[in-house]
């Protein structure tokens, strides 16, 4: 019946798979990943879901990607349809030549279906029905049965499946041997009444190497965890919400005295974002390691505080999973749309560190070290996550950690140094870079104590509303951020294989699409040198990568382009230089709209202009 | 000069303590608030509690958030940290610091502004985890720092200085603690010193949460409406070329009566409270009785003052968490970081 001919793939295709939420499919659908990661084939999944809990729409999205391209790459090769509301669109989303899988128990009007794709019906109901009979696990195992379908069709290893249910259901043989049973009943169910393989191959590939798999609100929570965090506080948000939860587990699992049973580590749900900022200020003050994890609605609940923590100058760390806004927005849509919001977060002139990792093992990274720069500065950092990469798992490098790492505890000025008569002025920028000393709370019977308050106060911490020392305390403010500069991860650049006047500057979760996109672009004739910015402060070399070019796109997840704005308004750069690449509808950008919208300007830029070609 | 700074002087023949300090060593800068303020009377029963405690002023941590209240820190215990941290949020920063170090002692400065209306939630959170900490909200019914506007505990009826009528419920924050299981709570009178300094010192010695309550009056939003002497009063007739605010100090209110009696204290305004100093035999282990006796008394328009509960066997938060006695402040990499051994094994877990 197909007009067009089926797609034929091995190992580089997208299956999407169309929920009920609440139907238990994620884990399911989960494992179908991970089976084909273990072939050896990369994936990268994703995650698209409701901001709701039961009963409404959810995909989940595999790309397989020998290549390893693990940006969105948009268009569905393959699609699951298990929700029967949102057939239409489902089926509509199909590549042409692609493929529909769907449960043919009751019989679907033709209408229903397209003539240029391919229908594969297995009446999964039947199946089911027939096998159990309580009503729970007839929800349940129908997901094992359809994935037990899908390995036949794409020809996947059916031992490498069950290694994993081995895995997932360790020490609980009963539910392990009815999950490979299931599995069975689908996969011989394709094999004898479908034509198996379908053009969708995996095939046992060496591509995977030593990556793991890992979403990155859990690096992050880990690098929590190996930075040293002792105190938590947290207000549940979607999509942060999984940090702390995965900070409580992995404390659970490392942060407990073998001796005595007890944590070495304090985490709070605090009754909302403006308790758990304050008690991370509290603790940081004390000289605790503390964070906490949020979204854009909570970081504006937290501006107050995070001005106290820039004046007061007390160490702090934020988390900031974001999701589309303002306001409550698509709270499970991805968006890097809250750079504006927290670099310059609260009243008055302020200024904020803000840490853009653009996978999990850079979230682990970073969140390891944004302590040490909370603790250095003596400021809030916030790490830059969003949805995309937090509740995504993502392939990544190893996380790697160096045991000779001490912690980085800033200038604290002990009871030996106040012992030793060094002069003690809570705001005094003894070294010139901005950076004054602080003692904690009961250092010193005698030496050593001062007053933090958000009001204005002299070298000595000694309050006071006159002009010019409010003035001497904001300029070394300054010069603190600068000092900020060379301590934060620097811009990574990467150049064209030949010279270019045209650059592309992106950050964050956007890295795997413009990976690829670069790619793309080569093949339509663009050369593009590259600069990833890891950091704010910008780092002089984002100066000097805008010098060297004509033009450079800002590729960004949100609508106004925020990171654009930042550039132009911390670097006094001609803002028609820098031109807005934009993606902001909540789902991850994909390399084919970079390429499309890069190439389509640089094809317009290179029309030769009609009075160069007449003379 | 924006701040005063009290001089080191010394008396020789001053009074120690078992730990060799005098008064003196508990006292902080020169208070900038109004003469006759009763902050400034709580501010001396800190003092004087601390002093008889024998406690090293250094392991204080006194933390407050904004208000004519929350600055009183700066005026006790000079050789401690203090924090004057934000509006309505000293609880939130009070427990991160306890949860911190867990080795210092923790009070807590707050108005009823700050407490019972933008912080009332902090307030009930951080007395429901049962923070050890000592809350004492300086409760005057009105907002002194922003001039005078009601509070949420200013008795539902009363006149505001601009005689606006208070037409809200008053919220009974004494009543609230017992509710959210505050393990030691207290209602005093600033001018009340033989009673507060005894409550504070208590509620410091006490393991988990403690509230005190204590009724302080403001002069300069409750002075008489006709006095010659009034704030208002002051400024209408004042022919200066710039209108400063002028407050006239007052002597600051005191009283000293017996257990079981009732004692009328006239404040500034020339209203007038009637407080209740609870009997010697009063059993405060019990939190329901404490609860009717509060409501029975309220309903006769007295305030109830003393001890009105405690739980001498209370747990607090860390005990709550199973937290490490050290203090996780001190905890460093070599014992805080799991390390690449185990990283390595959790790699291997996610392939
Ligand atoms: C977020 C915020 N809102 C408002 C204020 C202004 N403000 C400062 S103190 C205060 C009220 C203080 O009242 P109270 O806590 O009763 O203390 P008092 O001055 O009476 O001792 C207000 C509203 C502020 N500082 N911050
Ligand atoms: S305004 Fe009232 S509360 Fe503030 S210092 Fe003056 S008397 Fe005290």
């Amino acid at each position: 019946m197909s007009d067009k001919k089926p797609i034929s793939s091995v190992n580089d295709f997208v299956v999407r798979f169309a929920n009920v939420n609440g139907s238990g499919s994620a884990s399911a659908n989960e494992m179908f990943a991970r089976a084909i990661l273990r072939h050896g084939v990369p994936v990268s999944p994703r995650n698209i879901f409701p901001s709701n809990i039961q009963g409404l729409p959810t995909w989940y999205e595999v790309r397989v990607t020998e290549d390893g391209h693990l940006g969105a790459r948009g268009g569905v090769d393959m699609m699951v349809a298990m929700n029967p509301q949102t057939w239409d669109k489902d089926v509509a989303g199909i590549e042409p030549g692609g493929y529909l899988f769907y449960d043919s128990t009751k019989p679907m009007p033709s209408a229903k279906f397209r003539d240029d794709i391919t229908v594969i019906g297995v009446p999964l109901t039947a199946i089911t029905n027939s096998t159990y009979t309580d009503p729970r696990q007839r929800q349940l195992f129908k997901n094992i049965i359809y994935l037990g379908a899908l390995s036949a069709l794409l020809e996947m290893d059916p031992k490498l499946i069950e290694q994993l249910i081995g895995e997932q259901y360790k020490g609980k043989e009963k539910l392990l041997s009815s999950n490979v049973h299931a599995l069975h009943l689908g996969r011989d169910w394709a094999l004898q009444n479908l034509k198996c393989p379908i053009g969708l191959r995996v095939r046992k590939s060496d591509k995977v190497g030593d990556r793991i798999f890992i979403e990155g609100n859990s690096a992050a929570a880990l690098g929590a965890v190996y930075g040293g965090a002792t105190v938590c506080a947290w207000y549940p948000i979607t999509p942060s919400s999984s940090v702390a939860e995965a900070f409580t587990a992995h404390c659970k699992k490392y942060r407990h005295d073998p001796e005595t049973g007890k944590a070495k580590y304090a985490i709070v749900q605090g009754e909302d974002e403006l308790a758990s900022i304050g008690i991370v200020i509290g603790a940081s003050w004390n000289g605790a390691r503390a964070f906490t994890a949020t979204s854009g609605p909570g970081i504006s609940l937290m501006t107050e505080f995070i001005g106290l923590s820039y004046f007061a100058e007390i160490p702090a760390v934020i988390m900031n999973i974001q999701r589309a806004g303002p306001s409550t927005g698509m709270p499970t849509r991805t968006q890097q749309c809250d750079i504006i919001a927290c670099a310059y977060a609260s009243h008055g002139d302020t200024k904020h560190v803000l840490l853009f990792p653009e996978d999990p093992a850079e979230a682990f990274e970073f969140a390891a070290a944004a302590f040490d720069l909370a603790e250095r500065l003596q400021t809030t950092i916030f790490l830059m996550l969003d949805l995309d990469i937090g509740m995504n798992h993502r392939l990544c490098r190893p996380l790697k950690w160096d045991d000779a790492k001490q912690y980085d505890r800033g200038k604290v000025m002990t009871a030996e140094m106040l012992e030793e008569g060094r002069d003690f002025g809570r705001y005094l920028d003894v070294d010139g870079d901005g950076i004054p000393y602080r003692t904690y709370p009961g250092t010193h019977p005698t030496k050593g104590s001062y007053f933090t308050r958000g009001t204005s106060r002299d070298r000595y911490a000694r309050y006071s509303e006159e002009g010019s020392v409010y003035a001497d305390n904001m300029q070394r403010l300054v010069r603190k951020f600068e000092t900020a500069q060379d301590l934060v991860p620097r811009p990574l650049q990467a150049n064209a294989e030949r010279p270019t006047k045209y650059g592309v500057i992106y950050f964050g979760s956007t890295s795997p699409a413009m990976d690829e996109a670069i790619g793309l672009l080569e093949a339509r004739g663009h050369q593009l040198d590259r600069l990833r910015i890891r950091a704010f402060p910008f780092h002089s070399s984002v100066a000097s990568f805008l010098a060297e070019h004509d033009f450079v796109y800002v590729v960004e997840q949100n609508r106004d382009s925020q990171l654009r704005q930042l550039i132009v308004n911390e670097n006094g750069i001609d803002p028609v230089r820098l031109v807005p690449i934009v993606h902001y509808d909540g789902t991850p950008i994909t390399a084919r709209f970079i390429a499309k919208a890069i190439g389509d300007h640089q094809d317009h830029l290179k029309v030769t202009p009609l009075r160069k070609a007449v003379s | 000069m924006t701040y005063i700074a009290k001089p080191k002087f010394h008396h020789p023949g001053l009074k120690k303590n078992a730990l060799g300090y005098t008064h003196r060593d508990y006292e902080g800068k020169i208070s900038t608030l109004c003469a006759g303020c009763g902050h400034d009377s709580i501010t001396a029963s800190i003092i004087e509690a601390c002093y008889e405690l024998s406690i090293e002023p250094h392991r204080v941590a006194k933390i407050s958030g904004i208000g004519c209240s929350s600055k009183t820190p700066d005026y006790f215990l000079g050789n401690s940290h203090g924090f004057n941290s934000v509006h309505g949020r000293m609880p939130s920063v009070l427990t991160g610091a306890n949860l911190a170090n867990r080795d210092l002692i923790y009070l807590g400065v707050s108005g009823d502004g700050d407490s019972a209306s933008i912080g009332f939630g902090q307030f009930a959170h951080s007395i429901r985890r049962g923070v050890n900490m000592t809350y004492i909200v300086e409760n005057n019914g009105v907002y002194g720092l922003t001039k005078g506007q009601f509070s949420a505990t200013a008795d539902r009826g009363s006149k505001s200085k601009k005689g606006v009528t208070n037409t809200d419920n008053a919220i009974d924050l004494v009543a609230i603690a017992l509710q959210l299981g505050a393990t030691f709570i207290a209602r005093s009178f600033s001018g009340d010193k033989s009673q507060l300094v005894p409550l504070i010192a208590a509620a410091i010695g006490h393991k988990g949460a403690s509230f005190i309550d204590v009724i302080s009056p403001c002069i300069a939003f409750n002075n008489h409406a006709g006095s010659t002497k009034s704030f208002d009063y002051v400024r209408e007739h004042n022919d200066a070329v710039n209108r400063l605010d002028v407050l006239v100090g007052r002597d600051p209110i005191a009283v000293d009566y017996a257990p079981g009696t009732v004692q009328v204290v006239e404040q500034h305004d020339g209203s007038k409270i009637a407080l209740r100093k609870i009997d010697a035999d009063y059993d405060p282990h019990d939190r329901l009785g404490a609860q009717t006796f509060l409501a029975r008394h309220a309903a006769k328009g007295q305030i109830v003052t003393g001890l009105l509960y405690v739980d001498p066997d209370a747990e607090d938060l860390h005990e709550h968490l199973n937290t490490v006695e050290t203090p996780l402040n001190s905890l460093e990499a070599d014992t805080l970081c799991p390390g690449s051994a185990v990283l390595d094994k959790i790699n291997a877990s996610l392939r």
